[in-house]
């Protein structure tokens, strides 16, 4: 009774009851998120290794190591190179597909359902399914090539290094364009469809309307959107895992993946945590230096 | 435009339309299939691509194997976090808008938690797991996914939580309320479409996981992604485990999207607005 009194004494403080509020979701993150990161850096200066488990102030020798690292600097430009690839044609197929959907249609919550039912599978799941799609044999889409090219084929999607990405871009494409297609979907529908009609009756192009009217409508959300699906890409793993495991060798490795290996497969604790560094603080650099330009076009 | 142009124009919409809802269903329709066939229609070439019959012959072995408490496991472990993360994300986000606790500091230094990709910070967050000892048990994974949630349950129900008129709480004080009623009787109450949407996208996360189940799990507590990828081997076999488990893993999805679109549309539209 008294516990209860003594709580119900601190809720009415104003100043008690907001850290109590907050309390348990501070700690929370410091936990799972602040410790393990400080635990990072200091393992980045140690050399814990699977033979060697040497705690000592070793400077910097696992982040001069980086440099030399061309497997590392492979992976990220796998990632990047496949971010700059993903994105607009994610941008641009959902673009169209809000374009297709934005009119009153029948059925156009079923359309929506099934277009969207995609983003929410697991990824894992996605890309087991792209496996069996893709698989040479008993796959469908070698059937339907062979069925539009009017000849057998045996393309092997998933272990020929000129086929791996585009088919993990296939998997990635589908799985992520509703996303885009929901938001600018959104962001269509605030237009202002007088605007857009005074426009044509003034005969303004095409070109002139979507650059004046459009463009200015959906770019804040369109940059929100593309900023959650590049930071979603930079850790791009489970996709790449079931489809190629990050192969053949090291073809389809991404960061995600190479830093998995190092640090579970080969157990280079400290040299994956300077990775795993260096990841960080690329990314903090780039979104505070993305989030500036916004500012300065604002 | 005169009505016979329109209408052509509903038709061709319409064609694109089915169309394209094909080309996305597609794959989870063969997946579904994989599922239901024959191991004879499985390994059929050319493929078969429509099941001569409907068999559950391979959700049968998984259940029979136990493989499907891997599907028991996710929801336990989605389930729960999902809870833990919205109590403990709502009032927090409540203080933070409120009280302006910790200030802009503080919301930002939150939300930047989600920048981080998993597997940077994955081996230290195994290491604390094993001198805390709950590697492979539904404590640590549920404390987990609890974790990794919240910065986006703090994100959403804050946006949610502004947009909540300040005189309806002050006159419910002045009733005499406690402010620890007003939280759960005015603020929840109102913010109920939000808060119902961001536990929905919280759930979701937690049940598509995969890095973490990987790491922090053994046997006990497998998940269904990971119990997934165990079955792509040399063996081409398991191809039927693989559906079926898989299809395990989409229907409660189907479900979501069939029950909750609104509230899906909504979720990743207000994402990007507010984000």
């Amino acid at each position: 009774m008294s516990q209860s009194t003594s709580i119900g004494r601190a809720l009415d403080d104003e100043r008690a009851f907001k850290y109590l509020l907050i309390a348990p979701a501070v700690f929370v993150i410091l936990l799972i998120g602040l410790y393990p990161f400080i635990k990072l850096i200091l393992t980045s200066f140690q050399n814990i290794t699977m033979f060697d488990d040497d705690r000592s102030f070793n400077g910097f020798i696992h982040y001069a190591r980086l440099f030399g690292d061309d497997r590392l600097w492979e992976s990220l430009l796998h990632t990047a190179a496949f971010t700059a690839a993903a994105l607009p044609i994610e941008i641009l197929l959902g673009y169209l597909l809000a374009l297709l959907f934005l009119d009153p249609m029948p059925l156009k919550r079923l359309f929506v359902a099934v277009i969207l039912l995609p983003t929410v599978i697991s990824p894992i799941v996605a890309g087991s399914t792209w496996r069996l799609m893709f698989d040479h044999r008993f796959g469908p889409i070698n059937q339907i090539i062979a069925f539009l090219a009017g000849e057998e084929v045996k393309l092997l999607w998933t272990v020929d290094p000129f086929l791996v990405w585009p088919a993990i871009l296939v998997a990635e494409v589908w799985q992520w364009t509703p996303f885009m297609f929901l938001i600018l979907l959104a962001a269509l529908s605030n237009v202002d469809r007088e605007q857009l009609e005074s426009a044509q009756i003034d005969g303004a192009s095409w070109l002139m309307t979507f650059r004046k009217i459009v463009l200015p409508a959906i770019t804040p959300v369109l940059f929100v959107a593309v900023l959650i699906r590049a930071l979603d890409l930079v850790r791009l793993f489970d996709v790449i895992w079931t489809m190629t495991g990050g192969g053949p060798g090291t073809r389809t490795e991404t960061i995600s993946i190479y830093a998995y290996q190092m640090a579970f497969r080969e157990f280079e604790i400290s040299y994956s945590s300077a990775i795993a560094f260096l990841v960080i603080f690329a990314l903090t650099a780039l979104v505070i230096f993305a989030l500036r330009r916004v500012e300065i076009a604002r | 435009m005169n009505r016979g142009a329109k209408g052509w124009r509903l038709a061709a919409r319409l064609a694109c339309a089915v169309a394209v809802a094909a080309m996305f269903l597609f794959p989870i329709y063969w997946l579904a299939a994989i599922s239901i066939k024959t191991p004879e229609e499985i390994f059929a070439y050319p493929p078969v691509w429509i099941p001569s019959g409907f068999r559950l012959d391979g959700y049968a072995t998984l259940f029979r194997d136990g493989d499907a408490w891997a599907v028991w496991n996710s929801l336990v472990t989605a389930g729960v976090s999902t809870v833990l993360a919205m109590v403990i994300g709502f009032i927090a986000a409540y203080s933070i808008v409120r009280f302006r606790t910790g200030g802009d500091h503080l919301a930002i230094w939150i939300i930047s938690q989600r920048m981080i990709p998993p597997i940077c910070v994955a081996f230290p967050i195994f290491l604390l797991f094993v001198s805390l000892r709950i590697v492979d048990t539904y404590t640590g994974l549920i404390m987990l996914y609890t974790a990794f949630n919240l910065p986006y349950v703090i994100w959403m129900m804050r946006g949610f939580i502004q947009e909540i008129p300040l005189e309806l709480e002050q006159s419910a004080l002045v009733d005499g309320l406690s402010r620890w009623a007003v939280l759960w009787k005015v603020v929840l109450p109102m913010s109920r479409a939000g808060f119902f949407a961001t536990a929905v996208f919280t759930f979701i996360f937690a049940w598509n996981d995969f890095l973490f189940a990987l790491i922090l799990t053994r046997s006990d507590v497998i998940t269904y992604p990971v119990q997934v990828t165990g079955y792509f081997g040399s063996q081409s076999t398991f191809w039927s485990k693989i559906g079926a488990m898989s299809m395990l893993g989409v229907l409660p999805m189907i479900f979501v999207v069939g029950t909750m679109q609104r509230f899906i549309v909504r979720g990743f539209s207000m994402g990007a607005v507010k984000g």
